[in-house]
């Protein structure tokens, strides 16, 4: 009980503290590896509450994956960082204004969180006791039976982002000569034969 | 204090969230780093769908949570794809002139 609790406190502090240090940074390489530091964290809050499945994801997509491209983009971009920290502490005190508005009206709403016991009696259709099969078990008789249109749709989500991205960043360069299939499919004879009457004795 | 709760999460998850928040108000000219304080409120969010699927016994909010990740994933795919051309045209990342964009 004290272990996990200790445990809580340790991913907590460290989620928090690498995301302030992400947004505060002054080299964006160093946010993008705290904020691999954050997901790492979070992934050990999800374990703690019994998503193994979940925490695993994050680690292989967000770290393994979204974390990259962000590192990828920001070191093959050539960017003037100093210049883009310019207003920095301008809008830091509205900033702060607006954060502390916030914070304080989500926790005094989620501190005083209870869960109505007549809730239980709602989600008993969806509940799986956690000792009988793993979570992976449970999420995936869940994912392919009762939403697997979601995850169809989720999976074509991804493919048109996949699509989207590729479609932005092609880039058609000039004087390259690339091999244009359709159009030599289609070529007839007479586009690359001309059949010239010449007569003899003089030229064409 | 010791006796980890649904609210002890949630609190992370809301601190985690104005954290995004405020990461968007003070990078105002950086673009890379407000998607990054986006993909922060979206593992908040996460957070939140994870505690009370937890806490509540229902594992419906895990599958929720996965949904936020593949969108997660898909936005900042996009978001960094047009960041690469929009540097590509102008040289800088600067938010302010974005407007440019209207065509």
């Amino acid at each position: 009980m004290i272990i996990s609790s200790l445990a809580f406190y340790l991913f907590s502090f460290i989620t928090i503290f690498s995301a302030v240090m992400v947004i505060s940074a002054r080299n964006p390489v160093h946010s993008v590896l705290f904020l691999i530091l954050a997901f790492f964290n979070s992934a050990g809050l999800f374990v703690l509450l019994g998503a193994e499945f979940l925490a695993m994801i994050l680690v292989v997509v967000y770290v393994g994956a979204v974390a990259v491209l962000f590192l990828f983009v920001v070191m093959m971009l050539d960017i003037n960082f100093v210049e883009l920290r310019e207003g920095f502490l301008q809008y830091l005190p509205i900033g702060a204004l607006v954060g502390i508005i916030l914070m304080a009206e989500l926790v005094l709403i989620f501190g005083s969180w209870v869960i109505n016991p007549k809730s239980e009696a709602i989600v008993a259709t969806n509940i799986v006791s956690s000792t009988e099969i793993t979570n992976t078990h449970a999420l995936g008789q869940l994912i392919y039976t009762h939403y697997i249109y979601l995850f169809q749709a989720a999976g074509l989500l991804l493919l048109v982002a996949m699509i989207g991205a590729i479609v932005l960043t092609v880039r058609k360069r000039p004087n390259v000569k690339r091999q244009n299939i359709s159009d030599q499919v289609s070529v007839r004879v007479d586009d690359v034969i001309e059949v010239k009457d010449v007569t003899s004795g003089s030229g064409i | 204090m010791l006796d980890i709760g649904l609210s002890h999460y949630l609190i992370v998850a809301a601190i985690l969230f104005t954290l995004g928040v405020f990461g968007i108000f003070l990078n105002r000219k950086n673009v890379i780093i407000i998607l990054m304080s986006i993909e922060l409120m979206l593992l908040s969010v996460n957070i939140n769908l994870v505690s009370f699927s937890a806490f509540l016994n229902d594992l419906v909010g895990q599958v929720f949570a996965m949904f936020v990740l593949t969108v997660a994933a898909a936005e900042a795919a996009i978001g960094l794809a047009i960041l690469v051309i929009y540097f590509r045209n102008r040289g800088s990342i600067s938010v302010e002139d974005v407007n440019m964009m209207k065509g």
